[in-house]
Order: C-alpha cells, then sequence, then structure tokens
C-alpha cells in the first residue's frame, strides 16, 4: 500500500463524468470510458452530410408554418389543458417542438444506427478496439440528443420571431427537447438491435405515426372521450408534448416532473437495452 | 507466469467454442511467442475464425485457458485489444469517412490524441501506398487498397500482435504479392502476425509454424516444410483423363509411387520421383488426357489428413 494522497483520482471530465456515473449505476455491460470518441467519429462523418442537417430542421419549421399560420388562420383559439385560452400558433409550436426531437432521436437510431450495425458493420470494428458495447450504446445515444438539441434549439429561435415564445420557462424547453431526444433516441436504438432487416422498419412508422398525430400534438387532450385521454397519456410523446407545451406557455407545476421521469425510465431502460443486446449481437 | 512482457505472448490450452450444440472450436492448444508468424490453415468452418475471435477478445471463450500477454480476455478485454491489431475477414471500414480519417478515427478509439493520430495516418499511407488518396472516400477504391488500408488501419495503434483473418480472400493475385510484400516488411519490423488462410500458398510464404485446423481441432503442426516431409512426398504426379469417372483408373496405376489419391477431377501419385512415375505409368499403356509433376504443397498435406481439399 503506498500513500494515495498525491494519487488523487483526476476529477471527472464534464463529458466523461455524466457517462461513467451513470454506468456505475445501472447494470451496463462493459466500456472504456470513451463514449465521446463515437460522437467524434459522427461529427466527422456528418461534415460530409450536412444536408441532413438543413432537413432536420426544416421539418418542424414547415409544419409550423403550415400549420400554425395556414390552420391558425381557421382555427382562432384553443384552449389548453392547463385552461388557457392561446393562439392555435402558440398551442402546436411546442408540440411539432416535442414532436421534432422525436422524429429526429428516433431516425437516428433507428435507420443510421441499424445501416451501421448490420450493413457498414461499424461496430465490429468499433468493438476490436479498447471501447466496449457500453461505448457504442452511450456514444451513439448522446450524438443523436446532441442532433437533436441543435434542431430544437434552431427551431426555438424560429418560434420566437413568430411570436410563439411567452414565457422564461421557455429557455428550459431546450434541454427539455434533448431529454426527450435522449428517451426516444435510447428506445430506438434498443428496437433497432432486434430488427431483422428493412422490412422491420414499418413497426417503426407504425408506433410513430400515430403518436405523432394523436399524442395531444394537435388538439388538446380534453378533445377525446375518457377512455382514449388514457391511451393517449400512456403514450412517451404525450408526455413530451404535455412538458413542451407546459414550458413555452408557462403553466408550471409540480405534474411537470410525472413527464420527466416518464421520459427519464424510458431512456434508461433504452440505454441498458441497447448497450446489452449490443453486446450479445457482437460479442457473441 | 503472468509476467505481461514475456516473450510468450498467446497461449491457449483446451480452447473451445459452443453455439449452442455446435462445436466451432474443439479443445485446441497452441502458443505463439514474440516475433512470431503463426498461422491456421483449414478449409471454411474449421473454426479458425472463432478461434481468431476469441484471440481479438470479442468472443467469449467457452472453456479452456486463454491468455494474452499473460491475461485472461475474460477480465481484461480492453488492456489486451490495445496492444492487438485486428485484420477481420470481411472489411470493416468506414464508409462515410475518407481514407485518411478513417486512420485518424480508428487511432482516436484505442484513445491516441488527434496530433499522434495525424503523424502515424501520414506514416501509414506511405506504408499501405494510398498517400494520394487520403482525401478520397474509401468506397470507389479497389479491393486491393481496401485491405491496404484495413491493415494500415489495424497498425495505427502500434499492436504488438497483428491478427489477420483470411488476408488475402477474394483479391486477384497482384494485390495479394503486394500485401504479402507489406507482411512481410512488418514481419521484419518484429511485429507477431497471427493469421488465418484457406490457401495453402499464403500459409507457405507467411507462416514460420501453422497449425491444421478440421472440424474445430488441430490435426497437425509444425513449419510448412515439416509438415510436408511429414505427411507428403518431395514430388506429387498429377494425371487428368478424359473421362467423368476417375476411381477405376486409381487401380490401373495402384503400386505405383507411395500412395494415390483419387480426386472428382484427377489422380495425384504420391511419390519422391514424379517423373520416374509418369515413366512408370506410360510403360503400363496408360495414356492420361494431360500430366504434370509438381512439389508437395500443403494442400497436399491437408488432403492427406482429412481425406478433402481445401478449397471446395
Amino acid at each position: 500500500m503506498t500513500s494515495s494522497a498525491s494519487l488523487q483520482p483526476a476529477p471527472p471530465s464534464p463529458t466523461r463524468g455524466l457517462t461513467s456515473r451513470i454506468a456505475r449505476v445501472l447494470p451496463l455491460p462493459a466500456g472504456a470510458g470513451m463514449a465521446r470518441i463515437l460522437v467524434e467519429r459522427n461529427i466527422i462523418s456528418f461534415r460530409h452530410g450536412w444536408v441532413a442537417l438543413v432537413t432536420g430542421f426544416a421539418e418542424p419549421v414547415f409544419y409550423l408554418f403550415s400549420l400554425g399560420i395556414g390552420l391558425g388562420g381557421l382555427v382562432k383559439v384553443v384552449t389548453t389543458d392547463g385552461g388557457q385560452s392561446v393562439s392555435y400558433a402558440n398551442f402546436v409550436a411546442p408540440a411539432l417542438l416535442a414532436a421534432s426531437a422525436m422524429n429526429g432521436a428516433v431516425f437516428d437510431s433507428t435507420f443510421n444506427v441499424f445501416f451501421k450495425l448490420k450493413f457498414a458493420r461499424l461496430y465490429d470494428s468499433v468493438l476490436a478496439t479498447p471501447m466496449g458495447p457500453r461505448d457504442v450504446a452511450v456514444g451513439e445515444i448522446s450524438w443523436s440528443l446532441m442532433r437533436g438539441g441543435l434542431y430544437a434549439a434552431a427551431f426555438l429561435v424560429v418560434a420566437y420571431f413568430a411570436g410563439a415564445v411567452h414565457s422564461w420557462w421557455a429557455l428550459l424547453a431546450l434541454p427539455a427537447a434533448t431529454f426527450i431526444g435522449f428517451a426516444f433516441s435510447a428506445i430506438g436504438m434498443f428496437a433497432t438491435t432486434f430488427m431483422r432487416s428493412w422490412v422491420d422498419f414499418d413497426y417503426v412508422t407504425l408506433a410513430i405515426q400515430p403518436m405523432f398525430l394523436f399524442s395531444a400534438t394537435f388538439f388538446p387532450l380534453a378533445t377525446y372521450p375518457g377512455a382514449v385521454q388514457w391511451m393517449v397519456q400512456a403514450t412517451p410523446l404525450y408526455h413530451g408534448v404535455a412538458l413542451e407545451r407546459a414550458l413555452m406557455l408557462g403553466e408550471v407545476g409540480p405534474g411537470l416532473l410525472v413527464h420527466v421521469a416518464y421520459l427519464a425510465a424510458l431512456g434508461l431502460l433504452g440505454l441498458v437495452g441497447a448497450a446489452r443486446r449490443i453486446e450479445k449481437l457482437l460479442l457473441s | 507466469m503472468t509476467d505481461p512482457d514475456s516473450d510468450l505472448l498467446l497461449q491457449a490450452t483446451g480452447l473451445t467454442k459452443t453455439f449452442g450444440n455446435f462445436t466451432a472450436v474443439d479443445g485446441i492448444d497452441f502458443a505463439v511467442q514474440r516475433g512470431e508468424s503463426f498461422g491456421f490453415l483449414g478449409p471454411n468452418g474449421a473454426g479458425k475464425s472463432s478461434t481468431m475471435k476469441m484471440v481479438g477478445c470479442v468472443s467469449p471463450v467457452t472453456g479452456g485457458v486463454l491468455r494474452l500477454f499473460g491475461q485472461d480476455p475474460a477480465t481484461h478485454g480492453p488492456q489486451i485489444r490495445a496492444r492487438l491489431g485486428v485484420v477481420p475477414q470481411k472489411d470493416t471500414l468506414d464508409e462515410e469517412l475518407t481514407v485518411q480519417e478513417n486512420l485518424w478515427i480508428y487511432g482516436r478509439y484505442f484513445g491516441l490524441s488527434r496530433s499522434e493520430v495525424r503523424s502515424r495516418a501520414t506514416e501509414l499511407l506511405d506504408f499501405a501506398q494510398l498517400e494520394d488518396r487520403a482525401r478520397s472516400k474509401v468506397e470507389p477504391l479497389s479491393g486491393g487498397m481496401k485491405r491496404r488500408l484495413t491493415i494500415a488501419r489495424s497498425l495505427i495503434s502500434r499492436p504488438e500482435i497483428l491478427l489477420l483473418d483470411e488476408p488475402t480472400a477474394g483479391l486477384d493475385p497482384q494485390a495479394r504479392h503486394a500485401l504479402w510484400d507489406r507482411l512481410f516488411r512488418l514481419k521484419r519490423n518484429g511485429v507477431t502476425l497471427v493469421l488465418t488462410t484457406h490457401y495453402m500458398d499464403e500459409a507457405e510464404q507467411l507462416c514460420d509454424r501453422l497449425v491444421v485446423m478440421d472440424h474445430g481441432k488441430i490435426v497437425a503442426q509444425g513449419s510448412p516444410r515439416s509438415l510436408i516431409t511429414e505427411f507428403s512426398t518431395r514430388e506429387v504426379l498429377e494425371l487428368r483423363f478424359d473421362t467423368d469417372d476417375h476411381a477405376h483408373h486409381g487401380d490401373a496405376i495402384a503400386g505405383i509411387g507411395e500412395r494415390i489419391e483419387v480426386l472428382p477431377d484427377r489422380l495425384l501419385v504420391y511419390a519422391e520421383d514424379g517423373d520416374a512415375a509418369a515413366a512408370a505409368v506410360h510403360l503400363r499403356g496408360i495414356q492420361p488426357m494431360s500430366s504434370l509433376v509438381r512439389r508437395s504443397t500443403l494442400e497436399d498435406v491437408f488432403l492427406h489428413l482429412t481425406g478433402r481439399t481445401l478449397v471446395d
């Protein structure tokens, strides 16, 4: 035993600290704490395909103008589930932010990850290095929510100038969107590890499209009959939409913690599941 | 015993890999010393790739003992992988990146700094003769170029052992020779090579020592030359006849040479003096469509040990 006084472990760096702290609590397979290098790889790759960045940003903005301005001209005022009367554009903007966070995360963690997993065999080569399955899962999910955060920030700027931002709480809409991205990206990557061919992606569409349309996205929850309200409230996007709407319209209360807890649980389940499945698929 | 700097880099005892009821690797023993070039020769499905995956610490050992640098892959996987270079059977290059970016990011996976990977990549591009293609995407490269890039990539971490799974499968002869030349240079520089192949000429060219595998077991081991001496004759006479069935010609030439193998398309007569055997066949009045005398190869060793050819 040597004196450990001079051998205090260095304080963890911000990127590494969160990863390793999460990893210690969760039953995750091995990693080398180098998930950030996979993020670096994705940034390099993305520099060659920046067009994808433009489309990811454009989609929710198109929706905002088509629905908020176009449809908003017909539907003047909406009463939110919190009881406020707001313009349709103000009502729909937070939902579009949540939905675009979901779409971006799901697209990245399903199509892109499936391609890397089955066709590019990217993770095979990554796992031949000191990196482990945990690094792959944490790295891909981190990347996907970084991308989602970028889209959300751009959307918020547009929404601000379109007059759809009314509360300082809206500043929290950005981390909230990133958090929604985390939940969907983790669960999306987990689901992807079970996919056998591109045909299976129809199931993704089957899950995403009804959620996009019916998660109190385009009309308030109160519009639905009682039993259907329960179904809507069970979907993850509902919690994302409710979270964003509360923040952007300033309807903040302790009830928001339920949404946060739901999304956190989903994200952690996806993260552990994805890492374990990658270990099972590639390290057998 | 567990000195990580010992010259015994790789040791397997009773190494076994099963997938459900299927035994891919069936209790094999081998050891590799620093600086050696060691090969696994066998047909597809012999268990070579499964062995390589266990050695590469990407596939858990089912049974037996495996030690690399004196360490157990089950407990020291990342530490061992940090000292290995891996050239997989199928190229797993990052097709979304350029040639040089492939080298850079792979070095980063090993925890090397950005400036370090850049300087090493420059050397490796030269080694792989890919300097002019540094900024090119990977996808349009030829098969031989991709293979050289995969080898260059595996060297970015300056590995102590280079694992090559079928390094030249699917390449044309020119590309194969270019690759062998690169591997010879590495060998001369003291890199330990562990490779699998089902090409006997590759095994003869590259391996100091090899094991012959069949159905998950090691059926013979030694240097290429010693295996040929032990299991074959100096020369082989190949006879082809203008008939579909070569079996009955076997009876006609029985007694010539030391041993006769009947293959679907030809007869092999194993003899110390191939020309003498050919003359003996001629004396019996037998007229083959063609006859060829050649030196014995590992293919003959394998045929003798298993009754099958390597590439089938």
